[in-house]
């Protein structure tokens, strides 16, 4: 009997933890949800705001994040893809490359906010392109580079040797095997690393915060050399900086659930990918 | 003269691909060599000795005070709160998912420790002051929850799922004999994982603690939305607290360029920066020592 009730506090103790952090993501989805979808309609997503931000909808805000997002992606990809090939396929295990992997681990761990300070020091203020969705996108870009190098070594490990070796063996120069044979085949593989990365990317909000983003442009959104809205920094103004809040706080929980729909469909796209993927293998 | 050419690009591909290995490089020394050289400008105006060892951050006060000791102890403080809560849950999820879970429940689960591993920082802020915000300040009688307990809860829910995952991962990691052994002399489930696999796994769920105090000090938008952000030097987790994130995220956006409060604040960033690295370089020791002792 004694065993018994152990054997349950035992279960329960891992249970109740499991339950916890599943509690955690179904509060979080319930009240975004329940009370961000009264405000959604199509007049919200296909207007600016109005009224001193009160009225309206979020239309310039989710331009300026697809864009944004965009421009992390022109940034990032081709470098990071670049990066991990040479890696992958390239390096010998000498000081270098460990030197390159050191940096790439700590990359990733540098916090976003200072990315932030390095895109204002390096890009507002060093190259002279002011405060701009072209400084925050190559802000972002600098950001997502080491999880991109990550996965996309991780697609490239998993080609097996004897597809390159087969390519050597028939005459292809390395760069050919690698751009007509690897690259191919690791796509779907580098496709959802980087669709992973960007659904980060569009929802981080300190890098932007002095390098291009802002409260509110009267102008249509679009221009490389000028400020932008995006939708995590105009979430965090509508729920602080707001004269008023509370009158606010139905747009906020609207534009919550609009940031939350585009970041899942993002994450959503990359498990379709990897799903179909997997199909094969 | 075909194959020369192929050859050419070959050789050009192989430099361009170096190239780009190199700029990492660069990229990582590029951010030390700007937050050193602001430091050192911050430096030359205000004592380092009282920038560390001040009580006091108020760069508009007259004369004005830069001491950093509020704002590290308010990111101290946060990062302890939610690492107490997040690696017991996070562990005892962890040993859920690799010991008791079934097949088809983990296929439930993973994708749901994903999902929340990408919700936005700013999105988790904001119900940090809708929803548990009002609830920490109904339990203590407060005029708003906006606290250090807060923003600790918040950042637990941001680095469970990297806890987990990592912990999961060194969990499974662990050999299947050292289990059967541990069960061939009696142990049971609950005694194997306690006494046999955890401590095996260790190292490896060290890394994971690791990675998990890395994002909760870097975190910059939930603590800044949920913690109140008063300077004044932390008392408690009831307390409003300011940490080293927060205040670059307040203070950056309205101080003119170059000047000593525009310099103190990259001094602010220099130290986030080195408390990150050494968590990083603590988590990548345990890591390897992790490896190794998998692969023996």
């Amino acid at each position: 009997m004694n065993k018994k009730i152990t054997a349950i506090i035992e279960w329960g103790t891992l249970l109740v933890s499991t339950g916890l952090v599943c509690f955690f993501l179904i509060a979080i989805l319930w009240d975004l949800i329940s009370k961000g979808a009264p405000s959604l309609s199509w007049q919200f997503i296909s207007t600016s705001p109005t009224n001193g931000m009160t009225k309206g909808g979020i239309l310039p805000a989710i331009i300026g994040t697809i864009l944004l997002t965009l421009i992390t992606a022109l940034v990032a990809a081709p470098f990071g893809i670049c990066c991990a090939i040479y890696l992958n396929e390239y390096a010998v295990d000498n000081w270098l490359t460990r030197i390159i992997r050191a940096s790439i681990r700590n990359l990733a761990g540098v916090p976003s906010i200072i990315y932030g300070l390095f895109g204002l020091a390096l890009f507002v203020q060093g190259l002279q392109m002011g405060t701009s969705l072209l400084a925050a996108g190559l802000t972002l870009g600098l950001l997502s580079l080491p999880y991109i190098i990550i996965t996309t070594e991780e697609a490239l490990r998993r080609i097996p040797n004897r597809m390159r070796e087969a390519a050597l063996a028939v005459g292809a120069t390395k760069f050919e095997s690698i751009r007509d044979v690897v690259l191919p085949s690791a796509i779907p593989g580098m496709l959802t690393g980087l669709v992973l990365t960007l659904s980060r990317a569009a929802g981080e909000t300190a890098p932007i915060l002095f390098t291009g983003v802002a409260f509110y442009i009267n102008k249509p959104a679009g221009y490389l050399n000028q400020e932008f809205m995006a939708l995590p920094y105009h979430l965090y103004m509508l729920s602080t900086q707001h004269q008023a809040i509370e009158q606010v706080r139905p747009l906020a929980y609207g534009t919550a659930l609009v940031l939350i729909i585009v970041v899942f469909l993002l994450n959503l796209s990359a498990f379709y990918i990897r799903y179909q993927h997997s199909k094969h293998e | 003269m075909k194959l020369a050419i192929r050859e050419k690009t070959d050789k050009a591909a192989r430099l361009i691909f170096r190239m780009t290995g190199l700029m990492v490089i660069a990229i990582l020394a590029g951010i030390f060599l700007m937050l050193l050289w602001n430091t050192v400008a911050f430096f030359l105006k205000v004592r380092a000795f009282d920038f560390i060892t001040g009580s006091q951050w108020d760069p508009s006060g007259n004369p004005a005070n830069y001491g950093m000791l509020p704002l590290l102890m308010s990111t101290t403080l946060v990062t302890f709160g939610a690492m107490g809560i997040a690696i017991p849950l996070g562990i005892g999820t962890a040993s859920f998912l690799s010991d008791y879970a079934g097949k088809k429940l983990k296929s439930v689960l993973k994708p749901a420790i994903e999902m929340l591993a990408s919700v936005p920082s700013v999105a988790i802020g904001f119900l940090g002051i809708v929803v548990l915000g009002p609830g920490i300040a109904g339990i203590t009688g407060q005029s708003n929850g906006l606290n250090a307990l807060n923003g600790a809860v918040l950042l637990a829910i941001m680095s469970l799922p990297t806890i987990i995952t990592v912990t999961q991962d060194a969990l499974e990691g662990v050999p299947n004999t050292y289990k059967e052994a541990s069960y061939s002399v009696g142990a049971n489930r609950w005694q194997t994982l306690i006494q046999v696999t955890i401590p095996a796994a260790a190292p490896g769920i060290l890394a994971a603690v690791m990675l998990g105090v890395g994002r909760a000090i870097g975190e910059t938008m939930t603590v800044l939305m949920a913690t109140g952000n008063t300077s004044a030097f932390p008392k408690g987790f009831f307390h409003s607290v300011r940490t080293m994130t927060a205040t670059i995220a307040i203070e950056m956006g309205e101080v003119p360029y170059q000047t000593t409060h525009y310099y103190a604040l990259f001094a602010v960033a220099a130290v986030l920066f080195l408390m990150t690295l050494l968590v990083n370089i603590v988590g990548e020791h345990f890591v390897n020592k992790y490896r190794k002792y998998q692969a023996s």
